[in-house]
């Protein structure tokens, strides 16, 4: 059996160490560790890459798609010879111009991403391994999940078989983010292209500790393992039975919740006390007991809270509201804060007993506190939130109708409301109906409010609209109550072998994975449409995260969610609820699985190939419609070096840069043809890898259009030009102008479709080209020619 | 009494910010001017988030100004509808990614545009894409016809309400069509 030493060691110097029975000098140690390595597929080129082992592959991509940037600031203003004016070709005192400083803000972008999910999985991890063991096992599916962790794979090089073979990775991942961190500073990188070459090695990290940590999770927590039969949960405003106490959890990481369920098992508790969840920990603490439930996303932290309807609010971390605690205060609900990142300068009471800790947080002598111990956080909670329910009686900060209709006739139509909203509502006109005692236009207000409280900083009369709105919708609210699919985790190798071939081939026209948060612009009723738009197409449709459950807010006609309505299975006309935010990289994961298993590809630290093949035929596209935080950002960057493009909503114009294709530029949509070496037209397939749409409408017909592939067969493309032609004759009234870029031969062309095609080919002079065996790098030719 | 101030608060600019027009015959003025303008029109001329459209003034802008039209997003059937063709539709992020190229040639291989007008993109939105030009187009100038001042563009209107806004735009119109 081989054995390889492990590229992570230690090692340990001392100058000078005095004892009674020696003197020891210059002593130095080096500690590896021995792996049994069982793993006989060959070490790929790129095992633990640093930032420049895949720089060739990205400046490729970023030839093809060039940065578009989009300047929110002028200046810079991140050292003490600023501010500097970068307006416009001037340049900073460091020398720096708006390029480069622009490229410089999506790399700290991405690096708070790829950190904020490195340092989830690290603390989950080391949590797991203290309550598991080192040696436990990665179990994520059975015999149905050989390929356990595909990006950790690809991109490592390593094989992890228990929780102790992730340390080696994230130890990885915090060294590259480190010097990723490091290329920030003042006098460091000067090229806008690097940047961005560090921006995807970022992203790349990122989605290895996504896996990681839902790894590790599912694992250990015994979450649904690649499981189409996980359970259907409740979710929405009105799912809390409003007569138990509730513990509210909040954030991403479910270490806390997990405990706060097992000690309310352990206690026969679970029929007396409801626990619920805001955004991801919601999800993870479903797929633990679907017993939990899931409020909503993450946009409805404050109406929930005002609501008054938690008894405790337990945060973890990302995403929360900074806040919150003055929001809890307001109901009298006490928080407990559970991580280093957020303690929100509460006391540390973990290592006091947790009987005094619920004697303070009941008599109100301590409104919260940081417990750093999850098991003790969690026994806290559920005391605390049993205790002090009856005091409470579901206290909420909201006003009563009558106090909302005296409140609102003070309103003098100032517009100031409106102009600190991100949606631009038309407040003030709905505030003066109010005053009439018309509250309808308020609660209109309801779907398209992203619940960032704004509106409510800026009134100079002290009217708080975001309330009012909450509060005129408030039965629409509390009538919320739908069903989802618990996450599932990952994607079975047996639903991959069913799939691979009609995906790779186009038959299946595309996978779609709506995924990120909830900055919609015009509600969540565009998701849950565009979900069961590309279902009813039989497209694969995945979820995951705020879109997960933005997706299972609306019934068909027949009162199902899509969930109810479309078969669970990762197969055509599926709807598959990954989970979290960390079961994003199921999605990646699946991708590559397509090139490991149906292709047969070798993906141990093979990344460049492995993104090569999925670029060009992997038909995949993400769209975080909703899409704000930073983490959204590392995970897209993660998706364009992997070569699966991203489409956002307008709000995610505010990334403040776009990588987009030119498809007028002909010389950027050739590929070599591998059996070949021919350089063959592609054709723009896919158009670009990072595009924000102004209109859903338009964001769906770049769905259809961004699934076509270079590797397409003919029967694929002629699916894949369907539905992209009758989305865009439905939504936009007319056909395609650029079809005949997509058309390789006459057989591409839809049956259905066919004089009207061929009568806009005509027009076009359209040329015949051929489908080649497509690749961006050389050194995949299987038959050199002469100069390649 | 028009401000100079972003709408969205805090939608501020750096030290460059936009020019106030401080009426339509200034627009029309400049219109007059351009070599080569272009027409970008979003999807709030048939959806203005008061309730209405102003299409049909974009249109009589248009023709009255021989300016080519790109309809952004999904609404170029709605010109359609209405008997006007468009020069092009595409998304609002690419024309920008065309327009701020110095190299391009145009919808009709003339060459670069001149003036860009800019008008029903989301504000926030189209507060970028100015941006965009304001840094990297020094060939382009750009207006924004909307009724919220985008002190990304060259030029733009002040905030203005809605009723003098829509006396804008038919002076502009009127004007323009009178040859």
């Amino acid at each position: 059996m081989p054995f390889t030493l492990s590229k992570k060691n230690v090692e340990l110097r001392i100058k000078e160490l005095q004892t009674k029975a020696a003197t020891i000098k210059d002593l130095q140690l080096s500690f590896g560790r021995l792996i049994t390595e069982t793993w006989t597929e060959q070490m790929g080129p790129t095992p633990f890459p640093g930032i420049l082992d895949l720089r060739d592959w990205d400046h490729m991509l970023l030839q093809r798609y060039k940065p578009l940037y989009m300047p929110h600031s002028d200046v810079c203003e991140l050292c003490t010879m600023g501010k500097c004016d970068l307006t416009a070709g001037k340049k900073g005192a460091c020398g720096i111009d708006i390029k480069t400083q622009q490229s410089r803000l999506a790399l700290l972008t991405a690096v708070i991403g790829a950190g904020c999910h490195a340092a989830h999985s690290r603390h989950l991890l080391e949590h797991v391994i203290e309550k598991y063991g080192p040696r436990f096992p990665l179990d994520v599916g059975g015999v149905n999940v050989e390929v356990e962790a595909p990006i950790t794979r690809l991109v490592c090089g390593v094989r992890p078989k228990t929780l102790s073979d992730f340390e080696e990775v994230l130890d990885y991942l915090e060294n590259q983010i480190t010097h990723l961190v490091a290329a920030l500073h003042t006098g460091q990188e000067g090229s806008n292209i690097d940047f961005e070459s560090k921006v995807l090695h970022a992203g790349m990290l990122d989605h290895v500790a996504l896996e990681v940590g839902d790894i590790a999770q599912i694992a250990t927590f015994g979450f649904p393992k690649a499981d189409p039969e996980a359970p259907l949960v409740e979710i929405g405003g009105g799912v809390v039975e409003s007569q138990k106490p509730l513990v509210l959890c909040i954030g991403h990481n479910v270490a806390t919740a997990v405990e706060i369920v097992d000690y309310l098992k352990a206690n026969n508790l679970f029929e007396d006390v409801e626990v619920a969840g805001l955004c991801c920990t919601a999800h993870d603490v479903a797929r633990y007991n679907p017993k939990a439930k899931i409020i909503g996303p993450i946009s409805w932290q404050l109406r929930f809270i005002r609501s008054g309807m938690p008894d405790v609010i337990v945060i973890d971390e990302q995403c929360v509201r900074v806040d919150s605690f003055a929001e809890a205060q307001k109901i009298n609900a006490p928080v407990i804060v559970t991580l280093d990142k957020i303690s929100l300068n509460l006391p540390d009471r973990t290592k006091d007993s947790a009987d005094q800790i619920v004697t303070d947080l009941v008599d109100t002598k301590a409104p919260g506190a940081l417990i750093l111990d999850p098991a003790k956080a969690g026994e806290v909670a559920v005391r605390t939130a049993i205790q002090v329910a009856p005091k409470r009686q579901k206290f909420k900060s909201i006003p009563d109708v009558t106090d909302v209709i005296e409140r609102a006739k003070k309103c003098n139509l100032c517009q100031e409301c409106r102009r600190a909203c991100p949606q631009d509502l038309i407040i003030p006109e709905a505030m003066r109906a109010a005053g009439e005692g018309n509250l309808q236009q308020l609660a209109e207000l309801y779907e398209d409010c992203i619940g960032c409280g704004r509106c409510e900083y800026v009134c100079p009369v002290a009217i708080p609209p975001h309330t009012f709105i909450v509060k005129a919708a408030e039965a629409q609210f509390k009538q919320e109550k739908y069903k989802i699919q618990a996450g599932r985790g990952g994607i079975q190798d047996t639903e991959i072998r069913n799939v691979g071939s009609p995906i790779v081939l186009g038959e299946i026209p595309g996978v779609v994975a709506f995924v990120g948060c909830s900055n919609y612009p015009h509600g969540k009723r565009d998701v849950a449409e565009m979900v069961a738009e590309f279902a009813n197409r039989r497209y694969i449709v995945v979820t995951s995260g705020c879109a997960a459950m933005s997706s299972a807010m609306y019934k068909n006609e027949e009162g199902q969610t899509v969930y109810e309505a479309f078969s669970k299975n990762f197969e055509a006309g599926g709807v598959v609820n990954v989970g979290s935010c960390v079961a994003n990289s199921h999605i990646a994961g699946a991708a590559i699985k397509i090139a490991s298993i149906f292709a047969k590809r070798n993906i141990r630290a093979n990344y460049e190939e492995i993104a090569d093949y999925i670029l060009n035929r992997v038909g995949a596209v993400g769209v975080a419609w909703g899409a704000y935080a930073q983490k959204a950002f590392s995970i897209g960057a993660g998706c364009w070096r992997l070569g699966v493009p991203v489409i956002v909503g307008p709000h995610g114009a505010k990334y403040h840069r776009m990588l987009l294709g030119r498809k007028d530029h002909e010389e950027d949509w050739y590929a070599y043809d591998a059996r070949t070496g021919d350089r063959v037209f592609v054709g723009p397939a896919p158009e670009h890898l990072f595009f924000a749409a102004e209109t859903k409408e338009e964001a769906m017909v770049m769905i259809a259009k961004l699934c076509m592939r270079p590797n397409d067969t003919t029967k694929g493309r002629a699916i894949k030009l369907t539905n992209y032609i009758d989305l865009h004759k439905r939504l936009y009234g007319l056909p395609p102008d650029d079809i005949h870029m997509f058309v390789r031969s006459l057989a591409d062309v839809p049956i259905t479709m066919k004089d009207e095609v061929i009568r806009i080919l005509d027009e076009k002079k359209w040329v015949e080209g051929r489908v080649p065996d497509p690749t961006l790098l050389p050194r995949m030719i299987r038959k050199k020619k002469e100069g390649v | 009494m028009a401000t100079v101030e972003a709408w969205q608060r805090a939608e501020i600019a750096g030290p460059s910010k936009a020019n106030v027009i401080p009426k339509p015959e200034v627009f029309v003025a400049m219109m007059k001017r351009a070599k080569r303008p272009i027409f970008v029109a979003g999807h709030h001329v048939v959806e203005v988030p008061e309730g209405g459209t102003y299409i049909d003034y974009i249109i009589r802008i248009a023709k009255a100004a021989n300016i080519p039209v790109v309809a952004t997003s999904h609404i170029v059937g709605e010109f359609i509808k209405r008997g006007f063709q468009p020069a092009a539709w595409m998304p609002a992020v690419d024309i920008t990614s065309r327009l701020q190229d110095p190299s391009w040639m145009g919808l009709d291989s003339n060459g670069q545009y001149d003036l860009a007008i800019y008008t029903g993109i989301p504000y926030y939105m189209e507060w970028l894409l100015l941006s965009a030009f304001k840094h990297f187009a020094t060939h382009l100038k750009t207006i924004s016809l909307d009724r919220y001042y985008q002190p990304q563009a060259s030029w733009s209107f002040g905030n203005v309400s809605y009723k003098d806004w829509s006396t804008y735009l038919e002076t502009i119109a009127s004007q323009l069509e009178v040859k």
